[in-house]
């Protein structure tokens, strides 16, 4: 095994008397490679620009309609090199997966690899236009309709929106999928029912789309309560929104069971894929039952997370909401050329059920790409040994921790893709953030915390199949080490972080007086 | 597989480890059933990183890309140089492979850099606050109709008409299942947007305004009157702009009076990108609206030693805290195309800004004033920035089809837009940026001359 922690750093040499770095102040602020950096706003000037542009004639004609902008607009300019100064310092104050591993639960940070990031930029697929005559983009068709076969046979269903823009995105495209398969017939349903440990997302979008929220029930094993689930079906119950494998991290073993007494119900059957990436390559949504699942390219097949999006959410339907999904998607003809169905051609293709556009344009390309790149390099070989090593990965975790940390469903079996451990025993008044602040001085961007609702003190522990197993090793020795320190009461914790660009910062204050533009006025 | 670093012999330590015989017993919890005896077929397995390549490369060569033809495109993206830095400052790791700032003491850089995009954001469009971003123009927009709904207690929505089609649908497509009541119409071909016609559309029972800025003729309207209309009425007015470029050169839409303003935000940093990712903006003139906003905002904060530092705020407008009681559902946004925004809006400053809004005006007049001496076409627009309406005299989408083949790029058949409108099917929007010179110009009007001859 790998030693663990090479430098010979131990926890208690954090011990000096302002619990801070040994030595004196320094007049920047500065800690040699830790740098300040100062708002743009304050570094840039109007009259600086970066981009060599002529001059415009002085009293040139205009054709503005008399909308002329003379006030000044107050945008700072930078020249280059300290625009790229600028922004190469502030990304070190980021941590990013290329940095450590990233055990974020639901949110699968994995390795971003390089090559989609060059297939993007290829010309062809990054500088065109998405309004140019059909045959200048067949290629770029073809590129959305390869995706879409991919993820049709990888999900077992029978169509595909690719449009959506994220997950939460995808999540209304397949709600407005199933509303307007219930308005077709006739049939006007109030209520969609989300287990508790749903993401916000799902009622979220439920409600956004006009329907009643319940909460399904859960049993002890951290599943949904099949029978209570059964008792609830109704009428007025125009469908569930289920993730599977859901939040707790454990697949839904009732899932066909689920499927079927909402069908017969009536209702339709929503499943959040944000956790697919533990099974893709081994198992088929659609051999599920379920109606529509979304999948986040951002998550399952590695398209960068980007400091927040952006996304791509498609939607996979069953045989039941094929017919109503958005405009637009692509479609092969028997002469094998790929066309765009949109508003003006829907009909013949026979598309005249879609629910309406959810975006402009197509969805998102860049990503396509990328997804694309990633599948074909893992093939069904290789996607199967992602969801495998993913689980492999979470359950070594879950089995490395589970004598110190609270392991609310170990009980009830092998987890999926990701460990979920709650506050449990924790000395002193220590939380899980406590403990995820602690994490951060050990070199780790901190699992995803009180998250899922359903355990206290929720620690969602997600690790991907891209960490290798001394990386594992060396994380769990951090993790167990500032577990012992929850567990003992280490009141040092709730100073943390300690070596991060910032100490913990004050959010109360942020929303109290909320500061979300910089202005000139000193405040 | 180049991506995976267990070896076999890792496997087996940490199945040993774990108490499992096999990687099947993990997956115990799936029924039998549910579970496929090997990798799925009729699929390919594993390739390269040549071969993968090689592959893209195929397919990405059957497009003509917009470098390679004179180019006139817009409609909504549009095409502009993105300075070099730019791409590479988007491609560092701690920004690439970073996730959404939820641990702000070790997310500062993507902290900073929003609250920076932001504040550029509020000043470009003459508000007080921007948000971190949305999907696009389009769902933005539907977010600011929903938004004004919540902030008036109404749900009738006017839309101008000539607000970009695709918009239209997205509004009129989410308020099918809100109920929300839309009252949209058809672009008046003439000079000059018909902003008396729109105004007498707001009544009482009027939520928003939606108007587009410049509108999809590429005309610039004033927003102040309908905004002192739509005011009157005690209706927000929403106005979208999905050329920020233009903002370099005509007024904030919130110094003319608009609530909220909202739009695409491609143009700067992201390029075409056949569509997507983009970057939808959205900002409030007012602050007292800013809890009714959706989407992820950045505020100031300090930390625990009194240092400044940058935190998500306002949380409780969101999903995540909020549940079926938030603003949005909207979880992701667009973060790192609001970082190449935040890089590019930076290199250019004010001063390339405009600029850059000078040049592409002075293009556009050279372009405009070039095809007007083109026998048979005429020019519809009164005002313009970088993208008018010509007029051809016969259908232009066939024309567009020819010029391609000829390969000239030469614009957006309104009928790719309005294909239920017969009076719109002589009509061509051409976009003319910092990208096209003069003899991008000449190509075009010298190929039109031939085929409408």
């Amino acid at each position: 095994m790998t030693a663990p922690n090479q430098s010979g750093w131990k926890p208690e040499m954090t011990a000096s008397e302002d619990g801070m770095h040994n030595g004196p102040a320094t007049s920047t602020g500065n800690r040699a490679l830790m740098l300040e950096e100062p708002l743009l706003f304050e570094i840039g000037s109007v009259d600086t620009t970066g981009v060599d542009l002529p001059e415009p004639a002085v009293d040139a004609a205009n054709r503005l309609g008399g909308m002329d902008r003379a006030q000044p607009i107050g945008l700072p300019g930078l020249s280059e090199p300290e625009t790229v100064r600028h922004y190469t310092r502030l990304s070190r104050q980021n941590y990013g997966i290329d940095l450590g591993l990233f055990p974020l639960g639901s949110c699968t940070m994995k390795h971003n690899p390089r090559l989609n990031e060059k297939v993007a930029r290829m010309p062809g697929f990054a500088d065109v236009h998405p309004l140019q005559p059909a045959d200048t983009v067949r290629g770029a068709f073809e590129v959305i309709n390869e995706l879409a076969e991919w993820l049709i046979s990888l999900t077992g269903m029978d169509a595909i929106a690719m449009s959506p823009k994220a997950g939460a995105h995808g999540e209304l495209c397949g709600i407005l999928c199933i509303r307007a398969a219930l308005e077709a017939r006739g049939d006007a349903r109030e209520v969609i029912l989300v287990p508790q440990s749903a993401h916000g997302t799902n009622p979220a979008t439920a409600a956004f789309a006009g329907y009643r929220v319940e909460d399904i029930p859960a049993n002890a094993d951290g599943r949904v309560d099949l029978e209570a689930l059964k008792a609830r079906l109704g009428p007025d119950v125009a469908g569930v929104m289920i993730t599977n494998p859901n939040t707790c991290g454990l697949f839904e073993r009732d899932m066909k069971a689920i499927s079927d007494a909402v069908h017969a119900a009536g209702g339709f059957v929503y499943c959040d894929g944000a956790n697919f990436n533990a099974i893709v390559g081994r198992v088929r949504p659609g051999d599920l039952g379920i109606d529509a699942m979304h999948i986040n390219l951002h998550k399952t097949f590695s398209t960068p997370h980007g400091g927040g999006g952006p996304g791509s959410g498609p939607v996979v339907l069953s045989k039941a909401l094929m017919p109503f999904g958005p405009l637009p998607f692509t479609a092969r003809t028997k002469d094998g050329v790929v066309h765009l169905v949109e508003e003006e051609n829907a009909d013949e293709f026979g598309h005249t059920k879609a629910f309406g556009r959810m975006t402009a344009f197509h969805g998102q390309m860049g990503m396509f790409t990328r997804a694309l790149a990633y599948i074909l390099s893992h093939g069904a070989d290789g996607l199967k040994q992602v969801s495998e090593d993913a689980v492999l990965n979470a359950n070594y975790i879950l089995r490395s921790m589970e004598d110190l940390l609270h392991a609310p469903y170990a009980h009830s079996g092998p987890c999926m893709h990701e460990a979920l451990f709650g506050d449990q025993g924790f000395g002193g008044e220590l939380s899980t953030l406590d403990l995820s602040k602690a994490l951060i001085d050990e070199g780790y961007h901190p699992m995803t915390m009180y998250f899922p609702l359903v355990v206290h003190g929720a620690m969602l522990v997600e690790p991907t199949e891209t960490e290798s197993k001394a990386a594992l090793d060396q994380f769990i020795h951090a993790f167990r080490t500032v577990a012992q320190r929850a567990k003992a009461g280490d009141e040092s914790m709730k100073q943390a972080p300690f070596y991060a660009p910032r100490r913990r910062l004050d959010e109360t204050l942020a929303a109290r007086k909320p500061k979300l533009a910089w202005s000139e006025d000193a405040d | 597989m180049r991506y995976l670093p267990l070896t076999d012999n890792d496997r087996a330590d940490m199945l040993a480890t774990i108490g499992a015989a096999s990687i099947d017993d993990l997956f115990v919890d799936v029924p039998a059933e549910a579970q496929l005896d090997g990798p799925i077929r009729g699929l390919p397995n594993h390739a390269s990183e040549m071969a993968v390549e090689r592959h893209m490369r195929a397919l990405s060569k059957k497009n003509l890309a917009a470098a390679d033809a004179p180019f006139f495109l817009g409609a909504g993206a549009y095409r502009h140089h993105v300075p070099a830095s730019v791409d590479h400052i988007i491609q560092r790791g701690e920004f690439l492979t970073a996730y959404t700032p939820y641990q702000p003491e070790i997310a500062q850089g993507t902290l900073q850099m929003l609250f920076e995009f932001q504040s550029q954001v509020a000043r470009l469009y003459g508000c007080a606050v921007a948000n971190a971003s949305m999907y696009d123009g389009s769902t933005a927009c539907w977010e600011a109709v929903a938004m004004a709904g919540r902030v008036t207690r109404r749900n009738r929505a006017v839309l101008s008409g000539a607000l970009h089609p695709h918009y239209t649908q997205v509004i009129k497509t989410m308020a099918k299942f809100t109920k929300d009541e839309i009252a949209d119409a058809q672009p008046s071909i003439q000079g000059a947007p018909d902003a008396d016609g729109l105004i007498g559309r707001i009544d009482d029972q009027t939520s928003c305004v939606v108007v587009q800025y410049p509108d999809i003729l590429g005309r610039v309207s004033n927003l102040q009157a309908i905004s002192d209309a739509a005011h009157e009425k005690g209706a927000l007015v929403i106005a979208v702009v999905t050329e920020p470029v233009a903002l370099g050169a005509i007024q904030a839409p919130g110094d003319l009076g608009a609530d909220i303003v909202v739009g695409e935000g491609q143009s700067i940093g992201v390029g075409l990108q056949f569509g997507g990712p983009y970057l939808g903006l959205f900002a409030v003139r007012d602050k007292k609206h800013v809890r009714q906003m959706p989407g992820r905002l950045c505020g100031e904060t300090v930390d625990a030693e009194g240092k400044r530092g940058f935190v998500l705020t306002l949380s409780t407008r969101e999903q995540h805290i909020r549940r079926e009681k938030a603003t949005s559902n909207i979880c992701t946004n667009s973060g790192l195309c609001a970082l190449a925004f935040n890089v590019h809006m930076t290199l250019l400053g004010e001063t390339g800004l405009r600029r850059l809004a000078a040049e592409n005006h002075r293009l556009a007049c050279l372009a405009a004033d070039r095809l007007a001496k083109v026998p048979g076409v005429s020019v519809l627009n009164d005002s313009f920035f970088n993208e008018f309406t010509v007029r051809l005299g016969q259908d232009a989408r066939p024309i567009v089809r020819t010029l391609a083949d000829r390969g000239v790029l030469a614009g957006v058949a309104l009928d790719r837009l309005y294909p239920d409108v017969a009076a719109f099917a002589d009509s061509l929007l051409v976009a003319v940026t910092e990208t096209t010179n003069e003899d991008d110009i000449e190509a075009l009007a010298t190929a039109l001359e031939e085929v409408l001859s």
